[in-house]
């Protein structure tokens, strides 16, 4: 099954808009974030139009019908991951919450001085601040898969690296900067034969990949909405149940107790034990209705398609002089394509683009630890998704060669 | 040509009148935009009088930083240092003729910020100097 690239964008409004007059938009930061087609923005009007109340309180019809479209939207998420159940599925804020929230519960619960975590060269800040956050303050010692010049993780080292006995795994499954798809499923195994926890930075690939956290065994898996087609403000984290059992809650406040005194209380449930205070019900119901417009489409299909594109814009990019692409081969690699063009700032590239409504991103991308590492200090970075096309491969590509006509 | 990218700005980019470094000098100082990882380091020599007798910037970074760098240091020749203190962020955006956004805005700006941390013989830099 292919997707139908030019149908599927009628359903994204912001498409069809003109950046400036006769500009048109060609969006190609996805990877930050990822426009909203139709049915989201509907279910969230919808239930701000007809059924808001706030959720686990109150008696009322409006409060029972927003209780049951939270939950079900707990369910629709945990189905598009295969979680064995919705319980196992805490609503964040975003993925960087929900890595927050493993490493002040599970972490500060569970390891102490000397403990190692192994984390790799490539991960986003948001994979890598928590833990040296930690590592400050406990004296946890950290350990980094390095990342190989063609940007894979070197396994070998990693290997090595869990025979010191690691108590914590924390990978991204797919690299925000060089496009990268990790096995996750074999560092798991590994991993777990060497007595580890693991949490997987599924920020990219949960949007990008089919992903079934039973199949890759993963115990923790960190996810945004706003990157896989809905709203900002709410993000989930997936946990192995007697995990999320055992772990003390995160925040305290209403909706994660079941009793409180004056003087103690005693935690809900999970998940609640991990949702303190009203949560943002309107973009969780956002959220469930962009896992079915992706389950619709297909996570294959999905896959497939950035592959072609990616494929496609690698081939155009890597035609052009002074350009240098980092990041493994198409085949290794989700929608993503940084790059660096000789003697241009990555900067000065994105604003000459913007001209003509090409969006792309300059700068680290929050992996600022990978750019040192391929000794540069910012790339230029285009990333694609369902409703990327062709053409705007093209529009980019034209762009770069503007900018060399400029700085010529 | 682009507006944006006048003529002027990438000319200044490309052939800089005064990238280098002075030594021996009188005022030294250097800093980054984390960002981006724009670097600039100005180096000045200050006559009896004290106006400027020489200037130069170094550093890497976008064509927007660049060229004010190299455009505010053209500009502070031959100034009293009591003038080059009372520059102001519009000063470098006259210079540089375009309007920016707030994020490139703050690439523009660093010489300045650099600039007037040097002059006041300041520790670091701060986003009050460039108010
Ligand atoms: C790999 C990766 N991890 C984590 C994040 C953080 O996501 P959020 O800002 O939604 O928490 C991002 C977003 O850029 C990302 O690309």
């Amino acid at each position: 099954m292919t997707l139908d690239v030019n149908l599927l964008r009628q359903d994204f409004p912001i498409l069809s808009r003109e950046v400036r007059p006769g500009i048109p938009l060609v969006y190609l930061d996805s990877t930050a974030t990822s426009q909203k087609p139709r049915p989201v923005l509907e279910a969230m009007e919808a239930f701000y139009r007809t059924n808001n109340a706030n959720i686990h309180r109150g008696v009322h019809t409006l409060a029972e019908e927003a209780t049951a479209m939270y939950e079900q939207a707990r369910e629709k998420v945990a189905q598009f991951i295969n979680a064995p159940s919705a319980e196992q599925i805490i609503f964040t804020r975003n993925a960087t919450e929900s890595i927050n929230l493993v490493a002040y519960t599970w972490a500060r619960a569970n390891l102490k001085a000397g403990d190692r975590i192994i984390l790799t060269e490539m991960e986003h800040h948001s994979n890598m601040v928590p833990w040296i956050m930690l590592a400050t303050e406990r004296g946890v010692e950290l350990e980094f898969i390095p990342v190989t010049p063609d940007g894979l993780l070197d396994l070998d080292v990693y290997r090595t690296l869990l025979t010191r006995s690691p108590k914590l795994v924390a990978v991204s499954g797919m690299s925000n900067v060089l496009g990268t798809i990790n096995p996750i499923a074999e560092i798991v195994r590994l991993a777990h034969a060497a007595g580890a926890i693991t949490l997987v930075d599924g920020a990219q690939s949960v949007p990008h990949l089919p992903v079934d956290v039973q199949a890759l065994g993963v115990d923790f898996l960190a996810f945004s909405a706003h990157k896989m087609l809905g709203p900002s403000g709410i993000g989930a984290l997936y946990g192995r149940h007697d995990l999320l059992e055992k772990m003390p809650p995160f925040m305290g406040g209403g909706d994660m107790i079941k009793t409180v005194h004056l003087r103690s209380f005693a935690p809900n449930d999970i998940p609640h034990k991990y949702e303190a205070g009203t949560p943002a019900i309107a973009e969780a119901v956002g959220f469930g209705a962009a896992v079915d417009y992706l389950n619709k489409l297909g996570m294959q299909a999905v896959a497939a398609h950035e592959h072609e594109i990616v494929n496609y814009a690698l081939d155009r990019l890597e035609e052009i002089p002074g350009v240098k692409v980092f990041g493994p081969t198409a085949d290794k690699k989700g929608g993503v394509a940084s790059f660096t063009l000789e003697g241009v700032h990555p900067h000065d590239i994105a604003q000459i683009l913007d001209r003509d409504g090409v969006a792309i991103r300059a700068g680290h991308h929050c992996a600022q630890p990978l750019h040192e590492k391929f000794g540069i200090t910012a790339t230029a970075r285009a990333s694609f998704y369902v409703y990327s096309l062709p053409q705007e491969v093209d529009a980019l590509v034209n762009g770069i060669y503007k900018v060399k006509e400029i700085f010529g | 040509m682009d507006d944006l990218y006048r003529e002027l700005i990438i000319d200044h980019y490309k052939n800089p009148q005064f990238r280098g470094h002075l030594d021996p000098n009188d005022i030294h100082f250097e800093d980054d935009n984390p960002l981006c990882g724009d670097h600039i380091e100005v180096t000045l020599r200050v006559d009896g009088s004290g106006k400027v007798a020489d200037g130069r910037f170094d550093g890497k970074g976008c064509a927007i930083s660049q060229a004010s760098a190299d455009l505010l240091i053209e500009s502070i020749i031959g100034k009293p240092v009591e003038d080059v203190k009372k520059l102001s962020k519009q000063d470098v955006l006259d210079l540089l003729g375009i309007e920016l956004g707030p994020v490139r805005l703050k690439c523009a700006l660093l010489s300045l910020k650099v600039l007037k941390a040097g002059v006041y013989g300041l520790g670091e830099s701060s986003e009050a100097l460039i108010e």
